[in-house]
Parts: structure tokens; sequence; C-alpha cells
């Protein structure tokens, strides 16, 4: 009854709010319609460009989600593990493994194959170290703390990468080629677009298949909920969380090498990375994994569209154009899209 | 009689902090006169900071003792304070130099007469840039501090980031340069009184460096003030407990906004001060580094203490104007390779991470502030679940 009443207060509360907000949604899409029916191929050209975008976003975001739905915690560190992950897959390919253009198909499947399995352990072990040594003795300390905290790990990171790698961006060659997989009239899909896809759909099935329906996902779920009762329920709460960590470093591993095979990485590239994906969790309703991908090709599009077409403010003010997204959706619908869940709902 | 003894000896601890703190001022000013000694001593000669190096610091310690009021006293995380400071600075620079060619206004100005543009008299132009940034402020402050903390700390990093962005891309917003883009506006008008400017004396620096001190006692005055006052209660209550304090009646909304304010106020003071000590102000110094930097010095100092906040913000100053590149060449000197210059935010980053964990009171711990993190920390949990409504703090009181 209180809550009814409650949302009741809100709703008059909010509702001029929520008229600005919906003119705001509104000209956007009117504006976009007409894009559309102006030029329909380029349209979708750049449409496509913006979801593959979105995607690699989408894992990054998923690994700011899961950490936020069971601490609460931005771990802004997440975007600087996700880089360094990168440089270093970088490293193995090239200098390890000797991969190249030419090497066959079968070699380079394996090969990175190979990557993975030795950045996913290593990142998973490293940002469960992060959690255990920086923000496991904050866990009682008020939450600016860990904020803070997370910032300056966030900074040791971006500079432990500096210091490796020094200012130079790396990058590998197209292995996987941009030639056309599927084709619509003029709109095509590159076979290295379509292979993110790949990646991406079936991690976040994994996860959420994770999350919903095994032991240790619904220990997450319960840790999320009521730390103490799930304490008091048997369940080991600082185990749960570091399996979080472990969750959310493989994340950042896999998300390293799907950017690598399609962008340059360089140091501070997570960092910029890092608040683009964190907007699109926040987006898609903050500890919700769907919200995280869906969020994360919104911005993928928004981004391409500013990009790609004409009559946007173009290129030079993306970045402003994502945070004045973040700053509205705050504002406007802090429960993003899909709304705020901790994992329990995943 | 045991209470008799307290009492004195806590007169006898303020009274010793007065001593200590006039003393400091007295130094402070005649540093520009004793530096050049201090310079030849054997062994700590060399870290000896020059004048012009220590306005740099001076100012930066007076955006942390602004962001202090935000941080410290309210508790509100702002990780985009550098947006004051932009502003503060591009006031100066609207205000004070040939950025609008077609009009020519001059105001007390040590600029002759004939140069076009508008030029206005630095002095005026601080407390301008103090109104104006205060303006920024409660304007980025009233949609946003309805959220809880970790969403508020990223919507002001959000502002931190769109606006060094906006000055690099102003100039030409429907074809009008606002702000020169990447070049940034300069040359920015000196301080100066009648024909006497700054800039024309051989000793600028000295000048500005008394100025400086000048401003930093007045802010360091003001949140003394500040900090005893009913609104200063009111932030602190807010800190402790946020429920709490708007039970007995504190305005949530109000409250913060003014945090907020005045906060930005300083900001914006030290930004045009600094854009006329270098006689420019220029997008690439606005980056969301610094606004961590500015953090840092905060959180090393300790959080709400406002002498901890004057040590840190000295302390790091320095090293980010001098102290590094001097430990640096002292190390090239004894055959190490290493460049702690080209690390310094991996260095910050580790004093917050270091500070956080082992001493979270920071340098000079604020008495209040211990107490509560010692004891009060158990009832904010770190894992409290957000339930229906908690993601902001909206209230339709506050409406």
């Amino acid at each position: 009854m209180t809550t009814a009443v409650a949302a009741l207060q809100r709703v008059r509360s909010s509702s001029l709010i929520d008229t600005l907000g919906l003119l705001l949604l509104g000209t956007v899409i009117v504006f976009l319609v007409f894009k559309f029916f102006e030029d329909p191929t380029r349209f979708l050209n750049v449409a496509v460009i913006g979801l593959t975008t979105g995607a690699v976003y989408g894992l990054v975001a998923l690994g700011y989600t899961l950490v936020y739905g069971i601490l609460q915690l931005i771990n802004f560190a997440h975007g600087d593990v996700f880089a360094l992950s990168g440089l270093v897959a970088s490293t193995i390919i090239l200098s390890v493994f000797g991969l190249d253009e030419d090497t066959s198909v079968i070699v380079i499947v394996l090969g990175l194959l190979a990557t993975l399995a030795i950045t996913i352990p290593v990142f998973a072990v490293l940002n469960a170290t992060i959690e255990r040594v920086a923000y496991k003795p904050l866990r009682h300390a008020p939450r600016l703390a860990a904020l803070i905290t997370a910032v300056g790990v966030s900074f040791i990171v971006q500079n432990v990468a500096l210091a490796l790698y020094g200012v130079d961006f790396e990058s590998v060659p197209n292995f996987i080629p941009r030639t056309a997989a599927i084709e619509i009239g003029d709109v095509a899909i590159q076979w290295n677009k379509l292979a993110i896809f790949m990646i991406v759909i079936p991690v976040l099935l994994v996860l959420t298949w994770f999350v919903r329906s095994t032991r240790q996902g619904k220990a997450m779920r319960a840790v999320a909920q009521d730390t103490e009762a799930a304490a008091m329920m048997g369940i080991d709460v600082n185990r749960t969380i570091s399996v979080t960590f472990v969750l959310a470093g493989a994340l950042a591993a896999v998300a390293g090498l799907v950017y690598l095979l399609q962008f340059n990485v360089r140091y501070d590239t997570g960092f910029e990375l890092g608040l683009i994906a964190f907007t699109a969790a926040v987006l898609g309703g903050i500890g919700n994994l769907t919200g995280a991908v869906l969020g994360a090709l919104c911005i993928g599009l928004v981004q391409a569209f500013n990009e790609g077409l004409d009559g946007t403010p173009g290129g030079d003010w993306t970045r402003s154009i994502v945070f004045g997204i973040l700053i509205a959706v705050l504002v406007f619908r802090p429960e993003g899209i899909l709304g705020e869940r901790t994992p329990e709902g995943a | 009689m045991s209470q008799a003894l307290r009492g004195f000896a806590a007169r006898a601890r303020t009274e010793r902090g007065w001593w200590v703190a006039g003393a400091v001022v007295v130094v402070a000013l005649i540093y520009p006169f004793i530096v050049q000694t201090l310079q030849v001593l054997p062994l700590i000669g060399d870290f000896v900071p020059r004048t012009g190096s220590m306005v740099v610091m001076l100012v930066f310690t007076m955006m942390a003792l602004g962001l202090n009021v935000v941080v410290g006293y309210a508790g509100l995380l702002d990780l985009g304070y550098v947006a004051f400071y932009a502003a503060g600075a591009y006031t100066a620079g609207w205000l004070a130099s040939l950025q609008f060619e077609d009009v020519t206004f001059h105001f007390g100005s040590t600029i002759s007469n004939d140069q076009p543009g508008i030029h206005v008299s630095i002095w005026l132009i601080l407390a301008l840039a103090g109104v104006f940034t205060t303006i920024v402020g409660i304007v980025i402050g009233l949609p946003t501090l309805r959220l809880r903390g970790d969403y508020l700390a990223i919507v002001t990093l959000g502002f931190g980031e769109i606006v060094p962005q906006f000055v690099r891309n102003a100039d030409s917003l429907g074809g009008f340069d606002l702000t020169h883009g990447a070049f940034g506006i300069a040359p920015i008008d000196s301080l100066g009184v009648g024909g006497f400017v700054f800039r024309s004396e051989s000793n600028r620096d000295d000048l500005y460096y008394w100025t400086a001190i000048g401003l930093i006692l007045f802010t360091v005055f003001c949140c003394i003030r500040l900090r005893d006052s009913r609104l200063g209660r009111a932030w602190i209550a807010i800190r402790e407990d946020e429920t709490a304090a708007a039970a007995m009646g504190v305005p949530l909304m109000r409250t913060k906004t003014w945090s907020y304010a005045i906060g930005a106020f300083f900001g914006g003071i030290a930004g045009a001060f600094y854009a006329s000590f270098k006689a420019g102000a220029f997008p690439a110094d606005f980056f969301f580094n610094i606004s961590i930097f500015i953090l840092c010095m905060v959180i090393l100092g300790g959080i709400g203490s406002i002498w901890g906040v004057l040590a840190g913000g000295m302390i790091l100053g320095y090293l980010n104007i001098e102290g590094l590149s001097t430990i640096g060449a002292k190390a090239q000197d004894a055959g190490l390779d290493f460049d702690p210059t080209k690390y310094q935010f991996g260095i910050y980053g580790f004093i917050i991470v270091v500070m956080m964990l082992f001493r979270p009171t920071g340098l000079i711990p604020e008495r209040r502030h211990k107490i509560e993190l010692v004891e009060a920390v158990r009832d904010t949990s770190f894992y409290d679940v957000p339930t229906e409504g908690a993601l902001t703090d909206r209230d339709p009181s506050d409406d």
C-alpha cells in the first residue's frame, strides 16, 4: 500500500520531467525515421557499423553491470583491465604465436582460442586479486571510499599498461576477412562484424544461464539481494564476490581480444571505452545483463549515426552526446530501459 | 578537576594551532625573499620550489579547498570539478582578452584603451568568475543532485568530460567563435592596479604569489566560517546520515545545491586567477585527470579537514609541478632510468588506494570525520540493496 502511494507521488512529481524526456526522445526518433527514408542504404550500413561497435561495448558493459549488480560498486578499473588484456593479447598473438594474415584459417582460429585460453585465466585472477586487495577491506566503509579506490586502481592499471607498452597503439592484422558475409541489396554485413555477434550473443546467453540456473549464480543473486541473510543461509559471501570478479575479468579478456580484432588498443583505450560502456550499462538498467547489451547497442547506434549521417553534430561531439545521454537517462529514467536489477533477474 | 584540565589542554591545543598557523602565514608571506637562500642549501636546496611554482601549487590547493566543500563537507563525490575550473578560466578569457575583437569595452583594465576586445579588470573578473561558476554549479546541480552517491559521481564525471569537449569544439557555434577551439584563448590580461601591471614588473611571480596567498587565506577563512555555520552543520548532517538529516528538517536539495554552488565558486575564482597567471585558457588543461588530481589532494590531506587539504594540496601540487621531475632528475643522476613524471597519475592513483586502505581519514584527519569512519560505518553497509525508489533521492517535498 505505502509503495503504491509512493509510486503515485513519484508519478505526479516527475510528470513534467517525463514529458520533457519523451519530447527529447521523440525528436531523435523523428529525425532518424526521416533520415531512413532519405537514404535507406546508407542508413542501414551506418546502423550495421553502430550495432557492431555497440556489441563490443556490450561485452565491456557486462563486466560493469555484473559487479555493480552484486556490490553496487562502479568498478572503474574494469575498463583499464579490459585495455590491458587487449594489449597482452596483441603480444601473445604477434610475438608468441607469430600469427599473420598468411597463416591458414585453422591455425588462426586455434591461435586465437589459445590466446583466450591464456588471457582469460590471467585477467580473471587479476580482477579477483584487485577485489581482494583494494575493495574487500573497504566493504564496510562508506560507499564512496570504495568508489574513490576504484578510481585509484583504474589509474594504477592504466599506468601499468603504459609502463609495459608505452604510448603507441597496438594492433593485429585483419585475421577475419572484411568481405561481405550477408548482402541484402546494397546493405552488407562483413565477416569481421558478424564474428563479433557470434561471440557476444553466446557470451550473453551463457552468462544469463550461469546467473539464472547454476548454484553459483543463485548464490550471486542471493548475495546481491541481502548479504547478511545470504551469509546466514550458509553462502560464502567472499567467495561469491570473488567469483563475480573472476567472471568480470574473464569478460574483460574476451572483450579485449574482440576489440583488438576490430580496432587499435592503447594504454588509455580502456578509460574512455569504460565510461562509454558504463553509460551503456546505466542506459540499459544497471545490474541487468540483457539491459547492458541493449544499452550498448543503443550507444553504438547513436555514435554511428552521429558520425555517419548528415545533419548531426558530428564526430567531434560524440563524447558529449554519449555523456549527455548518460545525464539525460539518470535524470529522466534512472532505472534505465529495462529497469535496474541486481543479478536476481538476470 | 579532570574536566578543567581537559578544557585547559584543549585551549592549549587550539592556541598552539593558531600559533602554528600564524607562523606558517608569516613564512609564506616572506617566501619570495628567502627562496633564493633556501635553494642554495645543501641536500634539500634542489627540492625548494620556485615562487612561480608556488603560485600554481596555491591555485590547485584553492581548488582542492573548494572541492573539499562538496566532497568533504557534504559528502557528495564530484568527479568533474575541472568543469568549474574551466568555467572560471574561460570567464577570464572572455572578459580580458582579444577574443571578441568586434567589441571594444574597457573597464578598469590594465590594457591601453585603444586595444580591441573586452578588457575588464582582472580583480573584478575574479569575482565575476566566482559568480558565473556558482551559477554553473547550480545549473549542473539542480537536475543531478537528486541522484544517489555513485550515480552523482558518474554524472559529474560526464559533465567533466563534456565541458572540455565543448570548449574544444565551440569555435564555430553557428559560425560564432566562442572559445577559439583547441588553440584556447590567449593572451589574457595580467593583474594590476592602474598603470602598475604585474606582467611588466620584474617580480611578476612574487606579485602573483602574494595575491594567491591572499586568495588562499580568503578561502580558508570562508571554509572555516562555512563549516561552523548552520549550512555547514547541515552538510555534515547530510554526509553522516541523509535520511536522519531529512527527518530533522534539513532541506536536502537546497543544502546540497549550496555545497555545489560554493564549491564551484572557489573553483571558478582559482580558474580565473590561474588563467591570468598563465595568460591563457587552453582546453588541454581541463581533462578528467585534473579532477582526480584535485580529489587526490583532498583524500591525501583528509576529507573535510581544512588544514589537511591545505597540506595535501601543497604536497601534491609540489610533486606535480616540480617534485616529480626533480626526483626523476636525481634518479637519472644516480643512474636509474625512471621518469616519474610519465607515471604521475599512476602515482596519484597509488596514493589514493593506499590512503583509502590504510589511513582513510588522511594526513591531518578531521576529528568528526574520523569518528564517523570508526564508529558509524557499520550502519551504512556497502551492500545495501536498492529498494523501490532508492535509486534517486527524489522526494516529493523537494520538488
